[in-house]
């Protein structure tokens, strides 16, 4: 404890000494260079464009197989819903009485769901499926909400072309950006 | 808790009303001499301890046990009193994902505007992750000119700067899109709001040093938990006032609310100050992330949704009186409540005690911060009668909180985020407080549309 403290006082004398010639807002510059093949490791988002998809594929049957291992218990056959959303299936539009916010009828981005299944699915371990396995379950999930066929497979090159029904149903709020 | 039921002033003053059904003039609250009935709880957590303290040997005010025994000893770190071990923040979550969910502050047990660390609100999608600071690193790179790794001891070398200001959920209050009002006490559906004094390193000397130029730039943040929490950040706000926090009210960061570290927008949806942080990438655009297209974005009648409405609008609410609380006797009341708003600071709280056909304006406790809490105060001499409690905000924009009937007919049901509508308290003639809305926002549905997500 002690020794912690004296390399922190003395870490911060010296930034006293650099500040005198730095302009006002910087601060004491301590990163450390980030390389690009270190960067690799970090990055798992998935842009709208399709910058950052992986390699691999999968298609609608390959998905349909680990939908049901992993994913049905909670949400239920065919997406229907269970304890977690409704995924597919919706009856009701977004202008209907109560209307159903799903994949099919709400979701502007199929990139969005890539990213989302491969962070943060299945939940009781996420991170855990492949590549391969992601695109597949991605494959089923737009297979059952009707906006890709049977035989569709996805990949970084056909997932970013898919148009999701709902792609205008937004109203930008923040002032002049990506129209 | 026993306490504030025996509490009360029976006697009968007569002040001057400055709005209908015995509002008085607020600054009667600094008058000296002025002692105010107590509203007590109801809920039957607040008779169990009634019953404790009965059940106890009879005590002897002017000649108290604790007098005679040696106290307790020194702590390692402090607890609340036994007797406040009700005031609890209020669990719900996933059935088969324990960490999927959220818990209320117990906003209607508290005073003044600060609330406490192990009360503030939880809103988290997997759980909560148990970081070693000495293993976390946050990464900023994208569009930067030096792609740069932090670690935690590095970051807490940078010069800091600290604000008090509110963290409210996107999806807080959303109850109040229910067709039939729910009877919670309000902490219970308006309590994904709390109020902190963050400290940490400014965004923008963090993103000056890699070296961000581009304004119309995003900035796209990632949290560390089991659910890679993302979201996207305009620039412009990132350098403007964004806080990358280490300590909350002057400790470090509890694990719920991101140890080691995490985003602070002031005045910006929950969500998007992001916990448990470890990476920033600057980008063109947004990533259009689940959490910023599927939800916490607001479905209009259109069928159009609202995307990127990320300053929380201004709203109030009366604390006390509240539902479930109970007005012992007619006298002399002090009404009190919060107000916050993301553009800036409160600039008036009106209350009305007739269901909104008279106001008065009501104390405004000083400090008054932006984007921050501001506890507000009103005596009301209550006569036994039915009455119906309300408050509103006017921020100093000029915007003011709108009726509930104004905010379902501008924004329909189905918005989910944003409910920030006047809130109406009704006192009966027994003194039992309750949730209502008012008669033109009565459609006698039965159906609930706010379910959790
Ligand atoms: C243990 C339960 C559980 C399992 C298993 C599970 N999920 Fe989920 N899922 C959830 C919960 C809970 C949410 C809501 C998360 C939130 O909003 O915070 C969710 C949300 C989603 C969503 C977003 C829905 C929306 O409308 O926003 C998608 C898509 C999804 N899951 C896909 C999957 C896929 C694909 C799998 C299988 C690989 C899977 N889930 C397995 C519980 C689960």
């Amino acid at each position: 404890m002690m020794m912690k403290i004296t390399i922190t006082a003395l870490v911060l004398t010296l930034i006293g000494i650099s500040c005198v010639s730095a302009e006002p807002s910087a601060g004491p510059n301590l990163g450390r260079h980030a390389s690009p093949d270190q960067i690799k490791r970090w990055q798992i988002s998935v842009m709208p464009d399709g910058s950052g998809l992986p390699a691999g594929q999968g298609n609608v049957s390959q998905g349909k197989i680990i939908y049901l291992q992993k994913c049905q218990s909670c949400h239920g056959p065919d997406g229907q819903g269970a304890s977690a959303d409704q995924l597919a299936g919706a009856s009701m539009k977004l202008t209907d009485e109560w209307p159903e916010k799903t994949i099919g009828t709400y979701w502007p981005f199929a990139t969005t769901l890539f990213d989302f299944n491969r962070r943060s699915m299945p939940m009781l371990a996420p991170g855990s499926l492949s590549d391969n396995e992601v695109y597949a379950v991605t494959a089923y999930l737009l297979y059952l909400n009707d906006i890709i066929d049977e035989k569709a497979v996805m990949n970084a090159n056909t997932l970013k072309k898919v148009r999701m029904p709902n792609r205008d149903g937004f109203i930008n709020m923040y002032k002049d950006n990506d129209k | 808790m026993a306490d504030k039921k025996l509490a009360g002033n029976p006697k009968q003053t007569i002040f001057k009303a400055v709005a209908n059904n015995g509002l008085l003039d607020r600054r009667l609250l600094l008058k000296s001499g002025l002692t105010f009935v107590a509203a007590s709880v109801t809920a039957n957590m607040a008779n169990a301890s009634n019953a404790n303290s009965k059940s106890a040997k009879k005590i002897d005010p002017a000649n108290p046990p604790w007098m005679h025994t040696p106290g307790a000893p020194f702590s390692n770190y402090g607890k609340p009193s036994v007797h406040e071990e009700d005031v609890v923040r209020y669990p719900a979550a996933n059935s088969q994902v324990d960490g999927n969910g959220s818990s209320w502050t117990p906003l209607h047990e508290l005073e003044g505007m600060i609330t406490p660390n192990g009360l503030h609100f939880e809103r988290h999608h997997n759980g909560v992750p148990q970081i070693d600071p000495a293993e976390h690193r946050l990464l900023i790179h994208g569009l930067v000119k030096q792609a740069s790794f932090f670690t935690v001891e590095d970051l807490l070398r940078y010069p800091m700067h600290s604000q008090i200001c509110f963290l409210e959920c996107g999806g807080n209050s959303n109850a109040g899109f229910n067709k039939r009002p729910v009877g919670a006490s309000a902490g219970y559906f308006h309590g994904l709001v709390s109020c902190s004094e963050w400290t940490g390193v400014p965004l923008s000397v963090l993103l000056n040093e890699v070296g961000v130029d581009n304004k119309d730039h995003w900035l796209i943040a990632e949290g560390a938990d089991a659910f890679a929490m993302n979201i996207s950040i305009p620039m412009e706000k990132a350098m403007d006032d964004a806080i990358l926090a280490f300590y909350q009210n002057g400790e470090r960061l509890r694990p719920e609310n991101g140890y080691p570290m995490r985003l602070i927008l002031p005045g910006w949806e929950g969500v998007m100050n992001v916990k448990w942080l470890r990476r920033l990438t600057v980008a063109e655009s947004p990533v259009m992330a689940r959490n910023e297209t599927a939800r916490y974005t607001e479905l209009l009648p259109s069928g159009k949704a609202n995307m990127f409405s990320m300053e929380m609008e201004a709203k109030s609410l009366i604390t006390s009186p509240s539902s479930g609380m109970h007005l012992q006797q007619k006298g002399l009341y002090q009404i009190t409540g919060l107000a916050w708003s993301g553009s800036g600071k409160v600039s008036k709280v009106e209350v009305s005690a007739d269901g909104g056909e008279s106001w008065a304006e009501a104390e405004l406790q000083s400090p008054v911060l932006e984007k921050c809490f501001t506890r507000f105060r009103i005596p009301w001499q209550w006569d036994g009668s039915e009455s119906v409690l309300k408050s509103r905000v006017t921020d100093e924009s000029g915007y003011r909180q709108p009726e509930r009937s104004e905010l379902i007919s501008q924004r329909g049901r189905h918005g989910f985020f944003h409910y920030n509508a006047i809130v109406s308290w009704a006192v009966d003639s027994e003194g039992y407080v309750t949730h209502i809305y008012d008669d033109e926002d009565n459609d006698n549905g039965t159906g609930i549309d706010a379910d959790w997500d």
